[in-house]
């Protein structure tokens, strides 16, 4: 069976990574396409309809991605992780079946409206459903991560008589103390994807010179909501969850930072490789005391290092967990720093002649989501080799009867079907912004 | 409180059934019923808005199945691992059939993807009556309470079963033209002219394959699983859903002849229901019988979660069921009655 883990977590893996790179772009569009949608229905001007229904458009393209590989996300926890939903079932089942019914009945029934409705239905309650659509998705995000929250910190669960783990307050499960940050940081993350995007659009028709005026309201929107959120995405979200992992994951945190031993005055590295042989940083270039200030406000304070626990406890994944998350880090500090450039240039009135800005934001689209995938790596890989933290190793959570051959099979299936799928929306995503925001058979309207 | 969730369970799963039931059968009688691209524009347009919101049910459902009973839910999802995964990849497919086929304007996009649509729909309708066949005749399961069948071994059922055997494959055919017959159902319904014309003969068609399968299928199911024939001589009172479905597969034949499309498509929903409803009260108090030791078969109570966890799940349900049942009203009442293709609509591009 040895394999057979390996090919269950690389599926997991797999699905689950390729399944976010749509809901970052479709809960963080979906907060600006109300703003959007509501400077449409209070000025009542064309441009901002025109505006919101091309975002709409790619809203829904993302949208239709996320749901088709989101469902094997639900399937393989009982398809792959067969002992992990028998032992912990009776707590994530709770928030799964409430995503279910709260919130994507909410999302797909407020979609459709959106999306066949134009004709159908006044521009009050296009509004309505945006309103709706931004509700359903942050509410579906909220119940994944309460799930996720649960795998890292269990709370209000107890273990029955069977050995399965039961929920013994909701409240306190949907109130987990890990969550609050956890939720806070993930979403900023997803506002600041769609930030980039929206303002990748803009820079790349006004630098080609088409569609000047809906150019112009896509950085707008993007540069000022991007710079916020990213902001807000390092502080306090981000410098929060780090706390959280150091003070209730000390191990986690010890190895996000390759600390092998345990420091006073622990410093951060910038750069280094992690060497498993030697237990120690090749070619290290740190900042001292930089990592005890941070977590704990003090300048010499203690940092427990990997040499304080035991090696059979440490992730599995050390090294590959130490660069995602120094990319993680890295590339947010690079998103915050592009982002508060672009938000001065807006502000001193020469963002849309400033060329190398414009072309150094329409190039920088896909650092967001190379950042949000390697924060969930960390996270992930950051929570081996346990399942539930502290609960269930995840070597116990497979199923005892799902054979490597078979796991294999589905995987390979997975790989070959999810590039053709990639494929599919990068060449859609591109006609799209092709066709361009302009409805067909009108002139480009120009607004200031 | 078990009893009350396997009602809710069974509910969801057989509205699913009803409603992704309708837009599965327009992609089974798609191909036969609109020809020209304007029709099959209409035929799509029926379903746009509603399908996703359909689909819906089943993670719904299975997300109450995962948090109500566990222990079934691993089970069964393992245990059927193949398949499930292959239904998976074949609601992707049409899933993105639904969604892309509108975004380019290209006689071989377009297709392709009614291919991938017709295709896909015909093998899930197939695929969900084999696993009701599946539930019906029983897994092997073993003394940790797991199982794993293959696809096909003999084609026999037995003790060592595959997903696969003449029962299951029944069951299959019989969802497959039930499912056929429903869509037509709707599609007339929603539609006008040829394309309503072409709708209605194949739903006649579709009714008289769907009523001999069943008839096949009802005198076949006591004899795989003697346990529901016991139910129903012990509790005559389940006799009401099987009489209910088959009387309402009567009337939408009836109806369908008559060219009543809402009594039609209203009956062959009831006929769904009441048929599903039918199979889990003689199935109950089990959940996944076990082919090898009747001891080891899985019952409502053991597969559960415990009684906190249901009881406070209930008082979510009971609120989120509420909206739910209003969202999708309201979804369904805003696209009422014939579709007309309107030009400059979002969809169309």
């Amino acid at each position: 069976m040895g394999t057979a883990l390996l090919y269950d977590r690389l599926q997991f893996a797999t699905t689950a990574t390729f399944h976010y790179l749509f809901p970052q772009l479709t809960m963080g569009l979906a907060l600006l396409l109300l703003y959007l949608r509501s400077r449409a229905l209070r000025t009542g001007d064309e441009h901002y309809q025109h505006v919101a229904r091309f975002w709409t458009k790619i809203f829904a393209l993302s949208f239709a991605f996320g749901v088709v590989t989101g469902i094997p996300l639900e399937f393989q926890f009982g398809t792959n992780w067969a002992k992990f939903s028998t032992f912990a079932g009776g707590v994530i089942g709770q928030t799964l079946a409430m995503e279910g019914i709260f919130a994507f009945f909410l999302e797909s029934s407020f979609l459709g409206i959106l999306l066949f409705g134009e004709t159908r239905v006044s521009q009050r309650v296009q509004w309505f459903a945006a309103l709706m659509l931004f509700l359903g998705s942050w509410l579906s995000g909220y119940f994944i991560l309460a799930t996720n929250a649960w795998m890292q910190y269990p709370v209000a669960y107890q273990v029955g008589e069977n050995g399965r783990l039961f929920v013994n307050s909701l409240y306190g499960l949907l109130t987990n103390p890990w969550l609050f940050w956890e939720y806070a940081h993930n979403m900023t993350a997803a506002v600041v994807t769609a930030s980039f995007v929206m303002a990748a659009i803009g820079s790349f028709y006004l630098l080609a010179g088409q569609h000047v005026g809906y150019a112009k309201t896509f950085l707008r929107t993007g540069v000022v909501a991007g710079a916020i959120a990213s902001a807000l995405m390092i502080f306090p979200t981000g410098h929060e969850s780090a706390r959280q992992v150091f003070e209730h994951q000390p191990l986690k945190g010890a190895a996000f930072e390759g600390l092998f031993k345990t420091e006073r005055g622990a410093g951060i590295l910038l750069v280094g490789q992690p060497n498993l042989e030697t237990l120690t940083i090749d070619n290290p270039i740190e900042i001292p005391s930089a990592l005890s200030m941070l977590v704990y406000y003090e300048l010499y304070a203690n940092v427990k290092g990997l040499d304080a626990f035991p090696r059979e406890d440490w992730p599995d994944g050390l090294p590959l967990l130490y660069y995602s998350y120094h990319i993680m880090a890295g590339l947010g500090t690079i998103l915050v720093s592009i982002m508060g450039f672009a938000l001065l240039w807006l502000w001193r009135g020469r963002l849309f002649t400033a060329n190398w800005l414009l072309w150094l934001l329409m190039l920088s689209a896909p650092f967001p989501y190379i950042a949000t995938t390697a924060g969930w790596m960390t996270a992930e890989l950051g929570r081996q080799p346990w399942l539930v933290y502290g609960l269930l190793r995840t070597a116990d959570g497979t199923s005892p009867l799902v054979h490597s051959g078979n796991a294999l099979f589905t995987l390979l299936g997975f790989l070959g079907l999810y590039l053709l799928l990639g494929l599919l929306f990068l060449f859609l995503i591109g006609e799209t912004i092709q066709h361009g925001p302009a409805p067909a058979g009108s002139k480009p309207t120009h607004a200031a | 409180m078990e009893t009350f969730w396997f009602v809710i369970v069974t509910l969801m799963l057989a509205v699913y059934m009803v409603l992704d039931g309708y837009d599965f059968g327009v992609g089974i009688v798609y191909p036969f019923a609109a020809r020209t691209e304007t029709e099959r524009r209409t035929a799509l347009a029926s379903i746009g808005p509603v399908w996703s919101g359909n689909e819906v049910w089943l993670i719904a459902g299975g997300g109450l199945l995962f948090f109500a009973f566990p222990k079934a839910y691993a089970a069964g999802f393992s245990g059927f691992y193949l398949a499930l995964i292959i239904v998976l990849w074949l609601l992707i497919f049409r899933g993105l059939a639904l969604e892309l086929r509108s975004h380019i304007d290209h006689p071989l996009w377009m297709q392709g993807w009614d291919a991938a649509f017709s295709g896909a729909s015909l093998l899930l309708a197939i695929v969900f009556g084999v696993a009701l066949g599946n539930l019906i005749r029983g897994v092997p399961l073993n003394h940790e309470g797991y199982f794993f069948v293959a696809l096909w071994t003999d084609f026999m059922t037995g003790p060592e079963p595959g997903i696969l055997d003449w029962f299951t494959i029944l069951m299959g055919l019989t969802s497959a033209t039930i499912v056929a017959l429903h869509g037509a159902n709707y599609l007339a319904m929603k539609t006008e002219g040829e394309l309503y014309r072409r709708a209605d003969s194949v739903g006649r068609l579709a009714g008289w394959a769907a009523a001999g399968c069943t008839i096949l299928t009802v005198i076949a199911v006591p004899f795989i699983q003697p346990n529901l024939r016991l139910n129903f001589a012990s509790h005559p009172i389940e006799y009401l859903l099987p009489l209910t479905g088959m009387s309402a597969l009567g009337g939408t034949l009836y109806f369908r002849h008559r060219q009543r499309d809402i009594a039609a498509f209203s009956t062959s929903s009831c006929f769904i229901l009441a048929m599903l409803g039918g199979v889990a009260s003689g199935m109950y108090p089990y959940i996944l019988v076990s082919t090898t030791d009747p001891a080891l078969s899985l019952t409502v109570f053991g597969a559960a979660t415990d009684s906190y966890g249901l009881a406070a799940g209930l008082t979510w349900f009971v609120v989120g069921f509420a909206l739910v049942l209003a969202y999708q009203f309201y979804a369904h009442r805003a696209f009422r009655g014939k579709v007309r293709l309107d030009p400059g609509v979002l969809s169309e591009k």
